[in-house]
């Protein structure tokens, strides 16, 4: 990595032409954290290594996937549980992936498969998008859209690689999904919503009709976008609810549940929670030391990501973990999360040193794993560990109001 | 990158605000020299990093797909010798900035490039 030094004037250029709510209701009483026993709308997840044997801090799961209508079905184990993302991706096996089913293509209207470019924080999913109906647990959503990733399908186009983000094809190496797929179970329902079935430059690219090895942007309908399955499903369709035991140490693995449906049935009541609706950024506020800064709840975050060193004090780690933290010794925190509407809630966590933790290499279970994140709070799959945390989807009516919303 | 530009004059710098087209906010910042030594973006997609970088950008994508380290998802620094790229957020809010250190005007806060 020898590089140089300035951002590119000319292009630049080109480019410029063209309050916390403290106390109003919740506290840090302390919250239920059952793990749901075995029923039609439980399934069991697990925080472990993964399929690559290298994940840290990853939620798992299975998904059965088959052909619509049909008895031609894959179970596919090692997928990540995602409230940071919407519909289900799974690697396809020419990438090292589980995925050998053949899927039926979503195709154009004249027969051209639709290929899909996902952007995520720190790589994109490319490939077709197929129809398949899913079951987990005993749930069921038919004629679903999700993504097939494979990097053979076709070349990147262009505004694609434009995101700035790899391109993560194989399961392991460098820049391996290390998951044999992505269920994003996250507060919306579409994957990219009105802004893809609109064209001309404000349409973002998300989907493409590919002819041959060639891919230009298209529009697709909003039924027919990659989309939350449990948004799909005939029951417990408006959210989910992830369950995990608290860990104080690091740990090899731990088990818990993730529950369809929010006070659907008697097993996923909205009990002794606070409700913190989500906003048009899809985010809700946090405050520390007085300053109130934009956060989002996301289980396929792999810590606690929160501002940065001259707010946190503490120091990030030397390469190569430098997205985490390294303080000389644990740190606690304290700080207030908010929404609009008055809900109010204390968080306490601990961040310890990453390097320290990972040179135990039976752990992939770190509780007080953080990193930093500047001027955000993402409050990532350590700060599930110990609580109920819901997630409620846009536009769905619950017994605790209509989504979008978290609650813990 | 299309859409309407509002600049803003600040002690030192001069912030060029521009909407894009798919509702992504960049902020570009000037300084008194004439440098673009910062941008930030925040929006539903993710910008056009390769505009942003220019010609940063190859060097930008080759470190960023050689990053190390343990393995998961979730946001990202890459530290360049000159130059720092930072991406965060999660699907449907995308958030980051890419700063110049050096090019940084004294007493600038970090904080404020957002």
């Amino acid at each position: 990595m020898t590089m140089i030094a300035k951002l590119c004037m000319p292009a630049l250029a080109t480019s410029v032409i063209a309050a916390a709510f403290l106390n109003a209701c919740g506290g840090s009483s302390t919250k239920p954290n059952a793990i749901a026993a075995p029923a039609s709308n439980v399934q069991a997840i697990a925080v472990n290594s993964g399929p690559a044997n290298d994940y840290v801090n990853g939620a798992f799961t299975s998904v059965k996937v088959c052909v619509p209508s049909s008895s031609n079905c894959q179970v596919i184990d090692g997928i990540l549980v995602d409230t940071g993302s919407y519909g289900l991706r799974l690697l396809s096996s020419t990438g090292g992936g589980a995925l050998t089913l053949p899927l039926v293509n979503q195709t154009s209207s004249n027969g051209s498969p639709i290929g899909e470019c996902a952007p995520f924080v720190s790589g994109l999913t490319w490939g077709r998008v197929a129809t398949v109906d899913i079951t987990i647990s005993g749930e069921k959503a038919s004629g679903i859209p999700v993504q097939v990733i494979d990097g053979s399908f076709a070349a990147l186009p262009s505004e694609c690689t434009r995101f700035g983000v790899p391109e993560q094809e194989t399961l392991t190496g460098p820049n391996g999904l290390r998951a044999n797929g992505i269920l994003g179970v996250g507060p919306l329902v579409q994957d990219c919503g009105t802004p893809c079935t609109h064209t001309g430059s404000g349409n973002p690219g998300l989907y493409y009709v590919c002819a041959g090895t060639t891919c230009t942007v298209t529009t697709v309908a909003l039924a027919q976008q990659v989309q939350n399955p449990v948004a799909a499903f005939a029951t417990d369709n408006n959210g989910v609810i992830v369950q995990l035991p608290s860990t104080s140490t690091p740990a090899s693995s731990l088990t818990g549940a993730l529950v369809f449906g929010i006070g659907t049935q008697t097993n996923n009541a909205v009990n002794n929670v606070t409700v913190f609706p989500i906003n048009s950024n899809i985010e809700f506020n946090t405050a520390l030391s007085g300053q109130t800064y934009p956060a989002f709840v996301d289980s396929g975050s792999n810590a606690y990501f929160f501002l940065d060193s001259s707010k946190t004090s503490l120091p990030d780690c030397p390469d190569p973990n430098a997205s985490f933290y390294c303080p000389g010794s644990n740190t606690s925190f304290s700080a207030n999360t908010s929404a609009s509407g008055g809900s109010s809630e204390t968080v306490k966590f601990t961040i310890g040193n990453a390097d320290s933790m990972f040179s135990d290499s039976t752990a992939f279970v770190f509780p007080a794993l953080g990193g930093s994140n500047p001027g955000i709070f993402d409050w990532g799959l350590p700060f599930f560990f110990g609580r109920n945390i819901y997630t409620a989807i846009s536009g769905k009516s619950t017994p605790s109001g209509q989504g979008p919303y978290w609650a813990f | 990158m299309q859409g309407r530009v509002q600049s803003t004059e600040l002690a030192g710098y001069t912030v060029h605000e521009l909407r894009s087209a798919t509702g992504t906010t960049v902020h570009e910042y000037e300084s008194s020299s004439g440098t673009v030594f910062a941008v930030a973006w925040k929006g539903p997609f993710p910008p056009n990093l390769e505009q942003l970088l220019g010609s940063q950008f190859e060097q930008y994508q080759e470190a960023m797909k050689n990053s190390p380290g343990r393995t998961g998802h979730g946001p990202i620094t890459i530290r360049l010798p000159n130059l720092v790229v930072q991406l965060a957020g999660h699907m449907g809010d995308y958030s980051g900035r890419a700063y110049i250190p050096d090019e940084v005007p004294a007493g600038t806060s970090l904080e404020s490039i957002r």
